[in-house]
């Protein structure tokens, strides 16, 4: 079969296309090279839905990430993925930095960025947001700026487009892009897809694969940016928190999750190596020193968990949205800070390049937009979890203590459109193992689900997929096997 | 005065108490030792073994056919000579045990011939 | 809505939960247990190894074997009890939900309830270490989990991460199944936990111990390959230059214990500074009729004194019902008490004026190790009222103190009672001397 469009890369712009497209009488593919959707860039960035002031005027993505942010509003209506406007500050500690702000603002508004405000009365501000450092002097304020669960938004795309007809296939990365008349032939790891347009959103091998097919014309850097996520407990936060941003970055934010807890980072550092995912001490004392900025009292004593994600960075320093000189063949690369903001907008400027390569988007007649809210345990009234448990024994099964998770939302996320096949699979989709015991509880139950609902041996439930099991063996085997082998101790 | 020809052979940290004395073991060879630094009678019996006979109690898991778990803890009901426990550990590892199964059971009698039993350290049921 | 009632709700059923259950049922009230896990028995289910019960029952026994012993008086009593029971909500007025797959919502009205849900494990995350986040970081607990219980190795190769008993009990565990264990890397300069495991699981194995080190880079993409380990200064810095690589497949942290008191927090009971919920000398929260006792009040290093506080809470519960249920109204007339030098915490967090003429048990932990030493319990205008002397003391052994104010020459004579360990000066060993 011949895919009218084959999308590479499973992260949150891929899958975004996906679902766009999705609503379109097409045969459409995606092909992630990870074991899961949204296991890379995405699911490792700040979560933050941008107001769109911040960009400079000379890159597309400021008009994108303006578009995208209002784009937001209806997504989340339709596909019911955590997301929430609760504004951000940019703080100001210094008199020059007012005029930097005033600038910022006015820009801003001719552009389209509702609301956008200059606040200068310190009591209101801390009003507002009472951690905030007392040296703050004055704010721009965005209050369309908000927070979501970037994975979980790409788990709702792909659950939607998944239900509509596209084809997603994990654990296949692209070997070879070949030509043969106007199709184009691509070789993963065990199959070979037809398809007579591509859509390069790759992430940080973007380069690699639009090489494949003669396109030499960017870089994708990786620029490492690592992050310290606190108790919930611990703090709580009203406002997105930036600093004045620096050419390279917007700076080591304070900001809260959907989920009630707060991160401090990123920092941002080039590197090479794009697997190295690695956070490091002077990093993580890098970000704590910079959230302190903006927060003296982060409650360093209360973090739980670590961890760094890689920005692919372009070597133009915007995105890269190209319908190439390869006919069919569509590059959407570099697409770091605002792309998350941006992806719905993304999306929209790949339907028109697809119409201009002669694509036919007729909307299906059963395009359904509506990808359901999941159903958490933790929203249920009393009566609710009553009603529940009786349709669904497995409603009151709680496998996670620290976020009260039951066995079914275990179980309905394994049993999605493009589910969980892995340990992290089921947390990042429904949460066990990201509360305060980092799945202390829940590991093991949560490997026996997966064990049992994919016909798995316990040994090869993995982490993330290959060489990341859990488990070597059963015990006893070890001396089993040298007692055999007759292995002098 | 003449060298003592005699040196410690070995330094045995005592666990009777929180003391904790550090017993000197000396002499000329295996045979002819004897012992300084202990405080008390307690420590001096427990030097004396720990250097002549050293034993552990093993306490480990058996796999079990038909429970409600995998695995059952175990133990030895009396302490078994320590350069036995790798014997031992291997004998048990390739045992499996039938559930039901009651605390004190006996599931491995006379292990390695030492006189010392591996008994059941819970109760199991059957599934 | 499934309802059941009960006089007490006891809150897990490990070895604290189950102690105090006996002891409600023993003065002829209800209690009902409410228990996670798909049996009785707790933490001690899978702590295999011997060690436990010397002052309980005077034997040595292995933790299922004292588990076993509790689960049956339980069962002999006729104790009703709800396994694969999650709590989810406790309420100011001592309502209790909880879920389970067979019943759905279960609603107790109790009148009193015990709160026995233990303590969790410090993670990877809780301590910052830098590094990747491959498959193959567990905590020493997770680890026996696995190996016990399940039946499933985590690794072959280790390193593990902090000396305290369950880490070195670990070390010998996974040495007798076969694998290969390279060290025991302890931050502090001196082992934390028990001499006897320091020689039994450690030196019998010839597994090194290297203290005044910690785990400060994890290697490994996508499972552990290696760790880097540093020597650190008395800050707990890491030293430039000291860094030593470990080849290995799995890392185990044992690097403190958490207790778990979300249900409590949410009930809207004071936490103190250790974790635990506040208490006074009946093991009584900030809310009338609700105790607690074990693990979720104060991390304990032996499962005897669990047993023994956990049964004062079952008793203290039985006399709340019987005297003061329904007459609402936590005493005001307290004294606090408040750790001083040398004393990390100290529990009760307050005594009641009207309990003075009864033994008050305290129990607290040192901040760093000494010999030599003074306990003394002083008011705020340093009157000490109270001394004992020690041989030594270390923070990995909770301490607990007896004590009847009314038997003392001095009396309190402020509302607030201060614990310290101090240094004396005496050299010598004397008569009365307690070891």
């Amino acid at each position: 079969m011949i895919f009218d469009v084959l999308i590479i890369g499973g992260g949150v712009i891929g899958c975004c296309i996906a679902r766009t497209l999705s609503k379109y009488d097409l045969n459409i593919a995606l092909v992630e090279k990870e074991a899961d959707i949204a296991s890379v860039t995405t699911k490792a960035n700040s979560g933050v839905i941008h107001a769109g002031y911040a960009a400079s005027r000379e890159y597309i993505r400021r008009n994108l990430c303006i578009r995208g942010n209002k784009l937001y509003t209806q997504a989340c209506e339709e596909l019911n993925f955590p997301f929430i406007r609760i504004g951000s500050f940019v703080v100001a500690v210094e008199d020059k930095q007012i005029k930097y702000l005033e600038e910022e603002r006015k820009r801003g508004i001719e552009d389209g960025v509702p609301g956008l405000e200059l606040i200068l009365d310190k009591e209101k501000i801390k009003y507002m947001e009472p951690n905030i450092t007392d040296d703050v002097i004055g704010v721009l304020h965005a209050p369309t700026a908000g927070i979501a669960s970037p994975y979980e938004l790409a788990f709702a795309l792909a659950e939607n487009a998944a239900t509509n007809g596209v084809s997603f296939f994990r654990n296949e990365k692209v070997k070879r892009i070949a030509r043969q008349n106007y199709t184009f032939r691509i070789k993963t790891n065990s199959k070979e897809f037809k398809a007579n347009n591509i859509i390069n959103a790759a992430g940080l091998y973007a380069a690699k694969i639009s090489k494949m097919v003669g396109l030499d014309y960017f870089d994708i850097m990786p620029r490492k940016g690592e992050y310290i996520l606190f108790d919930r407990n611990a703090l709580h936060l009203n406002k997105i928190l930036f600093p004045i941003p620096t050419k390279v970055s917007k700076g080591i934010l304070v900001c809260p999750t959907i989920h009630g807890n707060t991160f401090v980072g990123p920092n941002a550092q080039n590197i090479t190596d794009k697997k190295d995912i690695s956070t490091t001490e002077a990093g993580l004392k890098e970000i704590l020193d910079g959230g302190r900025l903006l927060v003296p009292n982060l409650p360093t004593r209360a973090s739980i968990r670590n961890f760094a994600g890689l920005r692919a960075v372009p070597s133009t320093y915007d995105f890269i949205i190209d319908n190439t000189d390869v006919y069919g063949f569509i590059n959407v690369a570099g697409i770091l800070s605002p792309g998350l903001t941006s992806c719905f907008a993304i999306a929209e400027k790949i339907e028109e390049f697809l119409e201009l390569l002669g694509l036919q988007l007729k909307i299906k007649e059963n395009y359904n937009p509506i990808r359901p809210k999941p159903e958490r345990f933790k929203d249920f009234s009393k009566e609710e979890i009553d009603e529940k448990i009786k349709q669904d024994p497995s409603w009151g099964k709680i496998i996670c203590r620290c976020e009260t998770i039951p066995e079914k939302e275990i179980l309905d996320a394994i049993h999605a459109p493009v589910g969980a096949t892995t340990v992290d699979g089921v947390k990042f989709r429904c949460r066990p193992g990201m509360g305060r015991c980092q799945g202390g509880f829940c590991r093991p139950r949560v490997i026996e689900i997966l064990s049992r609902e994919l016909y798995l041996p316990f040994e090869e439930v993995t982490k993330r997929g290959e060489y990341t099991n859990f488990l070597v063996g059963k015990t006893k085997d070890l001396l089993i096997d040298k007692s055999e082998r007759g292995v002098e101790e | 005065m003449a060298e003592s020809s005699k040196s410690v052979i070995k330094v045995i940290r005592c666990i009777v108490c929180p003391t904790g004395c550090s017993i000197k073991v000396i002499g000329k060879d295996k045979k002819n030792v004897t012992f300084e630094g202990y405080t008390c009678n307690r420590g001096l019996e427990y030097a004396e073994q720990e250097f002549h006979e050293p034993k552990r109690i093993l306490t480990t898991t058996m796999k079990v056919e038909n429970g409600t778990l995998p695995l059952i803890p175990v133990r030895t009901d009396k302490p078994l000579l320590k350069d036995k426990l790798t014997d031992a550990l291997k004998i048990i590892a390739q045992r499996q045990i039938k559930a039901p199964i009651k605390m004190g059971d006996v599931l491995i009698e006379n292990i390695l011939d030492l006189g010392v039993n591996v008994i059941a350290s819970r109760d199991l049921i059957k599934v | 809505m499934k309802t059941y009632s009960a006089d007490v709700v006891v809150v897990g059923a490990g070895a604290a939960g189950l102690a105090a259950a006996i002891e409600v049922k023993k003065a002829d009230l209800s209690a009902l247990i409410i228990e996670r896990d798909k049996e009785l028995g707790g933490i001690t289910l899978q702590c295999i190894h011997n060690g436990f019960g010397l002052k309980e029952f005077k034997e040595e026994l292995t933790g299922p074997e004292y588990a076993q012993r509790f689960i049956n008086e339980v069962k002999d009593s006729k104790i009703p009890y709800l396994l694969d029971t999650m709590v989810i909500e406790i309420t100011k007025d001592k309502k209790v939900y909880a879920v389970n797959n067979k019943e759905g919502l279960i609603e107790i009205q109790a009148k009193a309830i015990i709160l026995a849900m233990g303590c969790r494990e410090r993670t990877r995350g809780a301590i910052n270490i830098p590094g990747f986040r491959p498959a193959g970081i567990y905590t020493a607990g997770q680890a026996q989990r696995f190996v016990n219980v399940e039946g499933y190795l985590p690794g072959n190769i280790y390193v593990i991460l902090g000396s305290g008993d369950i880490g070195m009990i670990m070390a010998r565990r996974l040495t007798w199944e076969g694998c290969e264990v390279k060290a025991v890397v302890e931050i502090l300069p001196y082992v934390s936990g028990l001499l006897r495991n320091q020689v039994q699981c450690l030196e019998d194995y010839d597994i090194p111990l290297i203290t005044g080190y910690t785990v400060t880079k994890i290697h490994g993409k996508d499972r552990v390959q290696g760790v880097t380990i540093s020597k650190v200064d008395r800050n707990f810095d890491r030293i430039i230059g000291s860094e030593k690589f470990i080849e290995c497949d799995t890392l185990l942290l044992s690097v403190g214990l958490i207790p778990e008191n979300e249900l409590t927090l949410n009930a809207g009971a004071e936490i103190s500074k250790n974790g635990g919920p506040i208490i006074d000398n009946n093991l009584e929260t900030t809310i009338g009729g609700i105790f607690a006792c074990g693990n979720v009040l104060q991390v304990h290093d032996l499962v005897d004194l669990v047993s023994a506080e956990a049964k004062r809470a079952g008793i203290n519960a039985v006399d709340y019902i019987e005297k003061r249920y329904g007459k609402e109204e936590l005493s005001k007339n307290k004294i606090k008490c408040t750790a001083g030098e040398n004393v990390n915490y100290v529990k009760p967090d307050f005594i009641n004026k009207k309990d003075l003429s009864q033994d008050i048990i305290f129990a607290f932990r040192v901040n760093y190790p000494d010999r030599r030493v003074q306990i003394q319990l002083k008011d705020e205008h340093n009157n000490v009222i109270y001394k004992r002397k020690k041989v030594y003391v270390i923070p990995s052994e909770m301490i607990e103190l007896t004590i009847n104010f009314e038997k003392l020459e001095k009396k309190p004579e402020s509302d607030n009672i201060i614990v310290e360990v101090i240094p004396r000066p005496e050299v010598l060993i004397e008569e009365d001397e307690e070891l």
